[in-house]
């Protein structure tokens, strides 16, 4: 910041280039993912103790559940996207070089993106029986 | 990246242990951080003894007492000596606060000093703190208006007032801001505590009128959003102060704006 060759008035580093106008939306969904996550974690583990000591047809069959189906998609949607959004912070928190931090925004977007995707597929293959 | 050790040049080494004075019978021993920019060697920790019996009772009249009767070059910044002109913020066994609020007896011994953290260092105890002021004055920490100024004053209920309690009396001594590990990571993008609650004390004073303008300028991922809650900021400030209220107040306007 205070590099030698840098000579800029300490208000030009401070402006820099203005502000972005936006991270309230992230800010916001991270708290209501959050808030939806505490209800759809017990719904979660409700639905996992109810299939201990079952075979996997039951398993299948309840997954496969229409209630229970909408709820794991439900899940996996807020749970990926407060993910997603939690990362996101800890990369801006802690990468600060340009490369890597682009670099680990765009893995951190690809990675939630495909498990979501690959969650959400599980779980209509089940419903859907195909 | 964040920097997990100190450069080279930054790693601190054990320093001289100054001469106590000898018919001194009451000592404490004080452990001080010590930088020299012109002398080209690394920071040090310098030992002193501090006569008590000939001393007044906080942590700043003790550097005086150094000052004045053992090592004249121990430098630090003072003024006002009772904690209402910040000059005199540094780190004191861990904890950023106030050199001439902080009893000697409050703090355990031997007393380690520092400069606040996480900011250059100019000498000793003395930090460099053109940042944190630009990031204060980027605030625009005065009344904006777009009414005609009235005859008289601006006129304020006491409600409204009572609003900027718990933000007006802070006195800039960036003990909170430099207690902040987003502030330590980000201090070149994220505002930190200070400037944060100084924000909100313009955004909540009812007689400002560029409220909207005000919010626009903090609503950025770092200037506002690298505020994590961690609450190091209201648990230093040494006047007691919660600058983590005033930023989550700050955050919920934000919100407030969209929903």
């Amino acid at each position: 910041m205070n590099a030698p060759h840098d000579m800029r008035t300490p208000a030009r580093r401070v402006r820099g280039l203005g502000p972005a106008r936006s991270g309230t939306a992230d800010f916001w969904h991270q708290r209501l993912t959050g808030f939806a996550g505490v209800f759809l974690s017990i719904a979660l583990i409700v639905i996992v103790l109810s299939m201990l000591g079952r075979s996997h047809a039951a398993a299948v069959q309840i997954l496969g559940s229409p209630i229970v189906a909408v709820i794991m998609l439900l899940f996996i949607l807020t749970s990926v996207y407060h993910m997603w959004i939690g990362m996101q912070e800890i990369i801006l928190d802690y990468v600060h070089d340009d490369k890597y931090k682009f670099l680990s925004l765009m893995l951190n977007t690809f990675f939630c993106v495909a498990v979501g995707l690959a969650s959400a597929f599980a779980i209509l293959k089940l419903s859907f029986g195909v | 990246m964040v920097e997990i050790t100190l450069p080279k040049n930054s790693k601190v080494e054990e320093g001289k242990t100054w001469p106590r004075t000898s018919h001194a019978t009451h000592l404490t021993e004080f452990k001080i951080y010590r930088w020299n920019p012109d002398d080209g060697a690394n920071p040090h920790i310098d030992t002193y003894y501090v006569d008590r019996d000939n001393c007044g009772p906080m942590v700043l009249d003790a550097l005086i007492w150094i000052k004045n009767n053992i090592d004249p070059t121990l430098t630090f910044r003072r003024s006002c000596r009772e904690g209402v002109c910040g000059s005199c913020a540094m780190n004191i066994d861990g904890t950023n606060t106030l050199a001439c609020t902080r009893a000697m007896d409050e703090v355990k011994t031997p007393i380690k000093i520092s400069p606040l953290p996480h900011q250059p260092v100019v000498k000793d105890l003395v930090p460099d703190l053109k940042n944190f002021y630009a990031q204060y004055a980027s605030i625009e920490p005065w009344l904006h208006t777009v009414t005609p100024a009235p005859e008289k004053e601006w006129r304020q209920s006491h409600e409204e007032r009572t609003k900027l309690d718990g933000m007006y009396e802070c006195i800039l001594c960036a003990c909170c801001s430099t207690s902040c590990p987003s502030y330590w990571w980000n201090s070149d993008r994220y505002l930190g505590p200070a400037a944060l609650l100084q924000a909100n004390r313009w955004v909540q004073d009812s007689r400002d009128e560029a409220t909207g303008e005000r919010l626009d300028n903090l609503e950025d991922p770092f200037r506002i959003y690298r505020c994590h809650t961690i609450l190091n900021c209201s648990k230093a400030c040494p006047k007691g102060l919660n600058p983590a209220k005033e930023i989550a107040t700050l955050k919920k306007a934000l919100v407030d704006r969209q929903v």
